[in-house]
This record gives structure tokens, sequence and C-alpha cells, in this order.
């Protein structure tokens, strides 16, 4: 294998990890939806206790997603983390609220009460992919970093990776385009959460809610979505030459989507399905909308990756210092490591396979309101 | 204080914190698994319910667990930027199987053990229950192989055009993964856990015979708990002898500093407390040789002859080496010139081992706090022969039938649970202090393995975790004492 198949190899993991993390999302939309004054107490219990099965899903694979940038693209994860530390430690702390707010929230002696659970749940809910979306939105962007390996001789001031200002990542949200995709996803976990809720609990009056709430969502939706699109076809981006020189280039990613159809056919196929959800979800009486969303969300996201990192581009571009920006080539562990974990990674469908049968065996019946009145075994 | 400081400070509360959760959670996950094994031979629902109690425990705390581990995965990268660039390659491939094997593994057969008791079949819940506990113990093997690396860093070569450790080679991957500082790591950080599970399911159960409930499940708890915790114990002193030998082997400042031992010598001798001490105890331990040779703080600084006849350089020739090796490597990223770049590679390369004292000011600066580490020690070592007694006892009487009476004892069982805790920290103490000023020893210390930050950014942070972790620790324990009052209900009417 050689080294250029495996930099692109962990890409796609990355990018499948990432997809993977905003389809779960569902679990943070749906917690978005314990604000509606319209639904009772008892069905908010319902959707906790919905999203209580499976929120461990999504916050491993953000664990995972950061174990493997960590492990593929270890410069990424030193840059970012050690540079945007706001945004990461925001999100980190959203993120830990919501572990321990299920366990907690119900339970005598909380401190912070029912509410002050839900609260951080909701917080959780809708920061984590707007955050996420804004941190992606800074690959096409470039964000204000250097990078300098010889810095580690320099005993005065060693740090490789250095941001250039004092917000530390919190200057993305004064950024409109990548806050755009920060917004688009923030709206897409909403809808998400309410077509996975669909699907897992029996209640008319939740059901109602749920395609009001998609009904409403499906404009600042598509409308962030799309101008994030246009923009992002009509801008410069940060291109690699065969030399390693990285350059601007203008509609780099329209060249990207037009060099890569295969690209173009999957960004186009999860679009599709997503509308399909929205139809589904929003204007029929089908449950099943969420089992189009996922596999479309997931589509649009590896699509976006691939376009960052892709053809000869620079996915985590400096604007400071264009040399700085990381690529797949000079950010990559070694690739003896990387091959290593190449083979690890063909366990990956063994995990999946025992995750959808331990998924299924609890999914047996939806949530209905009996169960959660009887059941020991709830939050 | 400087942001390095602070960035310690952050971390060793992040670890520390982390590990209040996880040792309870490796060691009732024993537990629960043997008691509901017990109900599924049996069929006795005596059992299911007492399984579900301590499920029901180890659930309340495995939340706080998961919490705190992401928290340290992300300060890797947010507080330690030049180390994560530095380790990148070599904890790629631990990190990658720890993800793809355990934490999924850990995560989905929780919800199942959980929530599924009415939704799958007995076996499968019960395979659930024993999956949750493999998938917590494959996940601290891997996270011990990434600490073990950083105390022993073996299998890795540093890499001047890409300025890190990597590996590569299987042999390499191997030499990482069979680390002998990983494997008696994990076993003593492992076994720790079962210790502390024991100790607490027995101390809990204790204040229920104190308070003369639900004996039955109080008896039965404390003859599995004990067990495990005996068992446990055993492990810890088989596998902390290991860690001795280890550190007197990679990690002789460790030792030394363990010791308190400024002046080392053949045949020395252990010290108890200050001024008490057994002859030849301490070569004994540490190099399983009656007159085997120890150095002291001193003889480190100064340079010595090892067992096995290595000269070991003194620390300010370490430092010159290491200074050598970074103006070599700056000589070698500067120039076009392959002459003068091949000549600066065998410069780098004859003195890279020693790369990381270049940063170093002082000679001193290699001393770790020494009395912090020599009372830990002492802390760890005395409290664990002290509950490994307790257990014993515990146990004993309660095979007899006498334990209900033994109110002191019951008492004492009580209040082993937080000493069992002070404990587990004081081990994590001796490691990490230990070793500083290394994040990885010898090669990269703390000073050079930061992230470019203000102090004010990371001290602000440092509180809000501070408030965040002291909130959920008292949410934590005032949840857990309800559900312990309530107690397991499994003989109606004795409540």
């Amino acid at each position: 294998m050689t080294y250029e198949f495996l930099q692109q190899y962990w890409w796609c993991l990355v990018a499948l990890l990432g997809g993977l993390l905003v389809a779960l999302m569902f679990v943070q939309g749906a917690n978005g939806h314990l604000g509606n004054r319209v639904l009772n107490e008892s069905q908010k219990r319902m959707i906790l206790n919905s999203t209580g099965r499976k929120w461990e899903f999504t916050f491993t694979t953000l664990v995972t997603f950061g174990g493997a940038f960590f492990a593929s693209f270890p410069l990424f994860y030193s840059t970012s983390f050690g540079g945007a530390y706001w945004v990461w430690i925001l999100l980190l702390l959203s993120f830990v609220f919501q572990a321990v707010a299920y366990e907690f929230q119900n339970k005598k002696g909380n401190l912070l009460g029912v509410k002050g659970f839900r609260v951080a749940l909701m917080v959780n809910g809708v920061l984590a992919p707007f955050l996420v979306g804004t941190a992606v939105g800074t690959f096409f962007t470039g964000s204000d970093f250097t990078v300098n390996k010889l810095a580690i001789t320099d005993p005065s001031s060693p740090v490789i990776s250095s941001w250039g200002n004092g917000w530390h990542g919190l200057e993305a949200l004064g950024n409109y385009h990548a806050v755009l995709l920060g917004a688009a996803l923030a709206f897409l976990a909403i809808i998400l959460g309410a077509l996975y809720i669909l699907n897992n609990v029996e209640d008319a009056g939740i059901e109602a809610q749920m395609r009001r709430c998609i009904k409403k969502a499906i404009g600042p939706f598509l409308l962030s979505f799309l101008m994030w699109t246009i923009i992002l076809m009509l801008r410069s981006g940060f291109a690699v030459s065969p030399e390693q020189v990285i350059y601007m280039e203008p509609f780099k990613y329209w060249h990207n989507l037009l060099a890569m159809p295969g690209v173009l056919v999957m960004l186009l196929a999860g679009v599709v399905l997503l509308l399909c959800s929205l139809y589904l979800g929003g204007f029929t009486a089908s449950r099943k909308g969420i089992w189009f969303a996922m596999p479309g969300t997931v589509l649009v996201v590896m699509a976006v990756f691939f376009l960052a990192g892709f053809n000869g581009t620079a996915y985590y571009p400096s604007c400071t210092d264009l040399q700085s920006s990381l690529t797949l080539q000079n950010s990559s562990s070694s690739q003896f490591t990387l091959t290593v974990m190449f083979w690890v990674s063909l366990l990956i469908p063994f995990v999946l396979a025992y995750i959808v049968y331990a998924w299924r065996a609890m999914d047996r019946k939806s949530i209905t309101r009996e169960e959660i009145e009887t059941t020991e075994h709830k939050y | 204080m400087d942001v390095v400081i602070w960035s310690r400070i952050q971390f060793a509360m992040t670890a520390a914190y982390h590990w209040l959760f996880v040792p309870l959670t490796l060691g009732l996950a024993l537990v629960m698994a043997v008691m509901e094994t017990l109900y599924v031979v049996k069929k006795d629902e005596f059992w299911k319910k007492t399984a579900q109690f301590w499920i029901k425990l180890f659930a309340i705390n495995f939340a706080v667990g998961i919490a705190t581990g992401i928290i340290l995965e992300f300060e890797f990268g947010t507080n330690w930027s030049n180390y994560s660039w530095f380790v990148g390659d070599m904890f790629g491939a631990p990190l990658a199987i720890e993800g793809i094997l355990a934490f999924f593994m850990e995560a989905t057969f929780f919800a199942v053990m959980f929530f599924g008791w009415d939704k799958v079949s007995k076996r499968f819940h019960l395979a659930s229950t024993w999956l949750t506990g493999i998938g917590a113990t494959v996940s601290a093997y891997w996270i011990l192989v990434a600490n073990g690396w950083m105390q022993n860093p073996v299998g890795t070569t540093f890499n001047p055009d890409t300025v890190r450790s990597e590996m590569a080679s299987a042999a390499a991957f191997w030499e990482v993964v069979t680390n002998p500082v990983a494997v008696s790591k994990f076993f003593h950080s492992v076994t720790s856990g079962w210790v502390t599970g024991g100790v607490f399911v027995v101390g809990v159960s204790a204040w229920y015979l104190l308070k003369g409930r639900e004996k039955k499940f109080a008896l039965r708890s404390i003859l599995i708990g004990g067990i495990v915790g005996l068992v446990g114990s055993a492990a810890v002193m088989i596998s902390g002898d290991a860690s001795g030998v280890h550190a007197a082997e990679f990690q002789p400042m460790k030792l030394a500093a363990a010791e308190g031992l400024e002046e080392g010598g053949k045949g020395a001798a252990f010290t108890i407390v200050p001024g008490v001490k057994v002859p030849h105890m301490l070569s004994l331990l540490a190099t399983h040789d009656w007159n085997g040779y120890v150095p002291g703080i001193n003889d480190i600084l100064r340079g010595y002859t090892d067992n096995e006849g290595r000269v070991i350089p003194s620390v300010a020739d370490k430092m010159a080496m290491g200074r050598t090796a970074l103006d070599a490597l700056e000589t070698y990223r500067g120039s076009e010139d392959p002459a003068v770049k091949a000549e600066a590679l065998a410069l780098l390369n004859a003195n890279v081992q020693y790369m990381g004292y270049g940063h170093l000011e002082k000679p001193e600066d290699v001393i770790p706090p020494v009395g912090v580490v020599f009372w830990a020690f002492r802390l760890m070592v005395g409290l664990g022969m002290l509950l490994a007694l307790v257990l014993l006892l515990c146990v004993w009487f309660a095979w007899k039938g006498k334990l209900e009476n033994c109110r002191w004892l019951l008492w004492t069982a009580l209040w082993c649970i937080p000493l069992v805790y002070i404990c587990g920290q004081a081990g994590w103490v001796v490691a990490e202090v230990g070793r500083q000023p290394w994040t990885i020893q010898g090669l990269l210390p703390v000073n050079v393995a930061i992230s470019s930050l203000s102090a004010a950014a990371v001290k602000t942070t440092f509180f809000i975790f501070l408030a965040v972790f002291a909130l959920f620790l008292i949410i934590e324990i005032r949840i857990l004492l309800r559900a312990i009052r309530k107690g397991p209900e499994v003989e109606p009417g004795n409540a």
C-alpha cells in the first residue's frame, strides 16, 4: 500500500466518522425539542428515554472521530485543538453536561433539578451541531495559525503550532461563511431529531408536534445550506501543487466537484435522500423518514470532507501563512502507523454488525407511555 | 504561575478525577457479572435483584467516568499541542484499536445491560454485562500502552523530517504493545480497580448489616465482593513488585524519589518511614538481588555504572548531548546542502536519546518533588495492605457466619471506602509526579510539550473544570447515597 493511498483511505474514514457523527446528532436535535411548550411532561420523558438509549453512540462516535483524527492526522489535532481552544472547550463542556444529564436529571438530590439538566441537554442540542458545523466551515475559510516544526529547538517558544489571535477559535463566529454551515447543521439536527422521534416513539401528540417542527425547519435548513454551498462554489480555495506548495485558486471547490464526479454524485444523492426524508416527515404519515435522512446526511458530510481534502486541496488552511496550511500529506501519521490502523479498521464492519444487532434487539418495540410508566429502568 | 504549571494542574486534576470513577467501573463490573452469572446458573431471583442493585450503582458512576474520559482525550490536543504532534504517530495505532474494539463494545452493551432486562434473552443480557466490563478493561489496556510508552518510550525512533517519534516496523509495534511497563501498569491498574470494587461492595454491605437491613443480600455481596477484592489485592502486589523493578530499570529517578534515596549503593536499605530501615530490602525489591546496585538522586546527577556494567552519564553530560542533538536538528532542517545535512544527521542520531535533556536549564530539573512521591508511595502501600487485611477478615467472618456481630469490623469496612480511593490516587501520584519533569521519559519535558496559550486562558478553563467536577462529585455522591439508603429491595418487609 502506498503512503498516498493510506492517507486518502484514512481521510475517507475520518469523513465517514464525521458523517456518522452528524447523522447521530439526531440525539442533540431531539433534545432540542425538550423546550417545546406544547409537549407535556410525560411526552418529554418519552423523548428523553428514547434518546437516552442512543446518546452513547453519538458520544462514542465523537470520541472515536477525535481519536481517529488524532491518530491519522495528528498535526490537525495539535494545531486545531491547541489553537481553536475555546471552540473545542465549549463543545467539550456541552457534551460533558449531556453525558451526566440523563443519569442525573430525574434523581433526587441532583442539586440542579430536572430543569437544570434539561437546559444542559437543550444547550448541547443546539450548540454541539452549531459548533461542529462552524469548525468544519473553517476547513474552507481558513484559520489564523502558523506551523513551524523547527520551533521545538527554541527553548523560549518551543510550540510548533501557534494561533495568531487571542480569540483562539471564537473568531470563526464572525466569519459568515463558516457560521452558515454551523446554522445549517443546527437546523439539520433539529430535523433529524424530529424524524428519529417520529420513528422511535409512539404518541399521537408528539407525532403532530414533530411534523410541525420539521415543516418549520425545512426553510431555514435549506436556505442556510444552499447559501453555504453557493458561496463555497464561488470562493477561492486553498490548492496544493504537486511540489506541495500551497496557493489560492479561484473557484477551487467548484473545480474539485467537476474533477471528482463521484463526489458530485454523493452530494446529489445525499441531498435527494434528505429531501425525501423531509417530504416523508413533513408531508406524509410515514415514520420512516429517518432511514433516508441518516444515510443522506452521511453522504453529504463525506462529500464535504472530500471537497476539503482531495484533488490537491489543503483541508485545514491557514490564511495567516499559506504554507502552514495542513494537507493530507504534511499532517498525517507515518506510513507504518497508517498501515497498522488500516488492518485494524477492517474490523469496523464487525463492530457495526454487533451495534446493529444490539440496537435492533432493543428497538423491537417503540417507546410508549405505558412502558415509561411501568419500567424501572428508565431516565 | 506560567502556562506550563496551569496546564499541568489542569491535566492532573482531570486525570485524578477520572480515576475516581474508573476503578469502581472496572471492579464493580466484575462483581455484578459474577452475580448475574449466579442468577443465570442457579435461576434464583435473589441473584437477579442483587445484580440489578449493583448495576444501578454502576450506572450512576459510569456516566461521570465517560464524561471525564473525553475531557482527557481533548486536553491532549487543547493543552499539550506539541506533545500530541510528537506522540501522534505512536498513539495512532493503540487509539484506533481502543476506539474500534473497546469503546463501542462498552457503550453498546452498557445500553443493553441497563435497559435490556425485559427486551433481550437472559443469556444475551448476561453476555452484555460481561462485555461491558471486558470493553472497559480492554480500553484500559490500550490507554496504558500509551501511558507505558511515555514512561518507557520503546519501539520508536525520532524522525528529523517530521520532528516526532515514529514506529517503523511490525517488530517495533510489537515492542510498543508488549512494553513491560505497559503490561505491569495494566495489571496493576485494573486489579486495583477490582480492589476498589470489592471494598466498595463490602463497605456498602457492611453498612446494611450495621443498620440491621438486607442481611442475606449484604452477606452474599460481602463474600463475592470480598473475594474479588482479595484476588485483586494479590494481583496488585505481584504487579506492583514488577512495577518497582521496571522503575529501577527505566526510571531510576522515580524510584530514588519514591525512596527519598539521596545516595545509593549496593545492598541498599528500604525506608519504611524516615528512621526505620530494612537492610538490603530496597536492592532486593528493585533488582531482585540481595546486593543489587540502586542509584540515589545524587548518583543519577553525577552519573554511575548500573548492574549490567553500563556507564550512565551525568545529567550535565546528558544535557550537553541533548543540546548537541537539538543544534544538529536545527542545522539539518535549515540546510539544503546534502553534505551538511548528512553530517548533522549523524550528529543528531548519535545524541538523540538525550534530546529531551537539551531543553533543561539545570541538572537539578530532573529531580521530581521528592517529598510528594515519597509519602504518596508509603500511603499507597500502607493502605493497600490494610485494605487486603480488612477484606480477608470480612470474608473470613462472613464465611463463619460471625460477621453480623463483629461491629468494629463492619465500621472499619465502611471507612475503607474513602481509603481505597486515597490509595488509588496515591498510586497515580507516584507514577505521574515521580516522572517529572518528563511527559515522555528523556525525550520531551513538560515545558516543551505545551500549547501556545496564555496562562490566563488555561487558568480560566481550570476553574471552570474545577467547578464542574466539584458539582458532579457532590451530585454523584448524593445520588449514590440515596440509592444505597433505598436499598436493593430483595427482601420485602426487611427494608
